[in-house]
């Protein structure tokens, strides 16, 4: 039992962060969404619900997009992770996605489109993996990538809320890039 | 959150090992469900064992034609998975159903079996529940309860379950397969729940220390027809008010297989054996059908905010059952 002078127990962990690796220790309570904000300085990734709700937090981690406010970073020992600031590559340049979300204007405050960022470029490459949705046809053929229509985009986009109601917006964008 | 100790071992038995010499300690998987607890307070481990690390992580084909889902294989992958989708299509239908992309790709089939209820009273610490705090009352009964249990509950506790995945999981006759100290066992899935009774506190029959390897998807179901449908408030990305899975096939006109299994209306995925006992042998007509799902709905018994929960269950379970068994040519 920790006693309340004691400090917390923590791990030494090595995790690469938009191609960089970084070595730190962390206390075992800490996310990853706060590690990148506070320990990295990379404010991309939101603090939204911090629950896994609104998606706000979305980062790429092991090549799959998931909240990053869930994900103890202790458990990230030797992961490979992308945030909003590495989605464009290592320089100023801009990812098509985020050109498309600037051509649709596909954000009101931009709050949640870090999030909605990440979430869909994860997204697109589950769909080109095969991964079916709650709206694909269950009798489509397994392991073909799966062509995406509104319907998919907003079903595959829906864990990533957005409460300026920018969604024809952000879907629009996504269509653009799939084109 | 206080702090705690961590360590992700290699072994089933380092895990077992690491668990049992850490009084307050709980296994870790995806994460979604507990290290949200945590941060409500509601779960306060002193040491986490992490499984991520565990060799549970594949899907494989038993000689005899079941499918071994390991406890860690995530839910986006378990419902991807071509031989999941060709031959069990309810299990990748609820798995789609549920949560969110980001959710699904941390959320594993062990975490998913063992996540908590989403009971608003169990997660706020100011509220009563027999669930989160043994006899401190059910603040549900009496209180905000539109989502609650029809059937099954008790004066204990009024929550459900608020897994898809499980639902279809007990239709298709699936076993979840544990490993303890003891050695390992397995069960069916649907029975895996508990109903709350006296001990709300037990959500499974899992005991002190055991782990969750895999699900058994049997030979005898794959392959057979089989759907999920969930009724939501929204279109995506919300727990079920009712859903259903079945799993039926005909041989001769007459519903030979029939495994029917509601979620969102009690503690457990709540398998209809009496609908099935009367579906069994008979041609699918829609009185037929109609007769069976009343009959396993006569048990209802519905709190003053979710009657409605009777009618949409039962019309869930008509369309489902109508769709795979349709009704029989009038001559």
């Amino acid at each position: 039992m920790t006693s309340e002078n004691a400090p917390a127990p923590g791990s030494e962990i090595t995790l690469r962060v938009n191609g960089k690796p970084h070595t730190l220790y962390v206390d075992h309570r800490r996310v990853l969404l706060d590690l990148l904000r506070e320990d990295l300085g990379l404010t991309g990734a939101k603090k939204g619900c911090d629950h896994g709700q609104c998606g706000a937090c979305t980062v790429l981690a092991g090549g799959r997009r998931l909240n990053s406010c869930l994900l103890l970073a202790v458990t990230l020992d030797g992961a490979e992770v992308t945030t909003v600031e590495g989605l464009g590559g290592d320089g100023e340049e801009t990812h098509p996605l985020q050109r498309a979300f600037l051509d649709r204007d596909a954000f009101q405050c931009g709050y949640c489109t870090p999030g909605q960022l990440c979430s869909a470029v994860g997204m697109l490459a589950e769909a080109a993996a095969g991964h079916p949705s709650h709206v694909t046809d269950p009798a489509a053929p397994s392991g073909r990538p799966v062509a995406l229509d509104r319907p998919e985009i907003r079903e595959r986009m829906s864990g990533n809320l957005c409460r300026c109601g920018a969604y024809p917006g952000i879907v629009a964008a996504v269509e653009d890039v799939i084109e | 959150m206080n702090g705690f100790g961590y360590l992700r071992p290699t072994t089933l038995q380092e895990a077992a090992e690491a668990y049992a010499a850490h009084p307050g300690a709980r296994y870790l998987a995806g994460g979604t469900n507990l290290v949200d607890l945590m941060k409500l307070g509601v779960e306060r481990p002193a040491f986490l064992v992490d499984v991520g690390a565990l060799p549970l992580d594949g899907i494989e084909e038993l000689p005899n034609g079941s499918l071994r889902a390991g406890a860690t294989v995530r839910n986006s992958d378990l419902a991807a998975d071509p031989r999941v989708r060709d031959r069990y299509p309810a299990l990748s239908q609820a798995l789609l159903a549920g949560a969110s992309g980001q959710l699904r790709n941390a959320a594993t089939t062990g975490g998913n079996l063992l996540q908590r209820t989403r009971c608003p009273y169990f997660q706020a610490l100011d509220k009563p529940c027999n669930k989160r705090d043994p006899g401190s009352g059910c603040g549900a009964l009496e209180g905000v309860h539109r989502d609650h249990a029809v059937l099954g509950w008790s004066e204990r506790c009024v929550a459900t379950h608020p897994s898809d995945m499980a639902v279809a999981l007990a239709a298709l006759d699936a076993e979840v397969e544990l490993y303890g100290t003891d050695g390992t066992r397995s069960m069916p899935v649907a029975d895996f729940h508990r109903l709350p009774g006296e001990h709300p506190e037990r959500d499974t029959e899992i005991r002190p220390g055991e782990i969750v390897t895999g699900v058994l998807l049997p030979a005898a179901t794959a392959g057979m027809p089989s759907a999920y449908r969930k009724a939501r408030d929204r279109a995506s990305y919300a727990f079920a008010l009712a859903s259903v899975a079945v799993v039926l096939r005909l041989a001769d006109g007459a519903i030979e297989h029939v495994g029917l299994a509601f979620g969102g209306l009690a503690h457990k995925p709540w398998r209809a054996r009496r609908a099935e006992e009367a579906l069994r042998g008979a041609a699918p007509t829609p009185a037929a059908l109609e007769r069976a799902v009343d009959l396993e709905l006569a048990a209802a018994r519905p709190l003053e905010e979710n009657a409605y929960k009777v009618p949409l269950a039962r019309n869930l379970a008509l369309d489902v059952l109508g769709r795979l068994a349709p009704a029989p040519a009038v001559a």
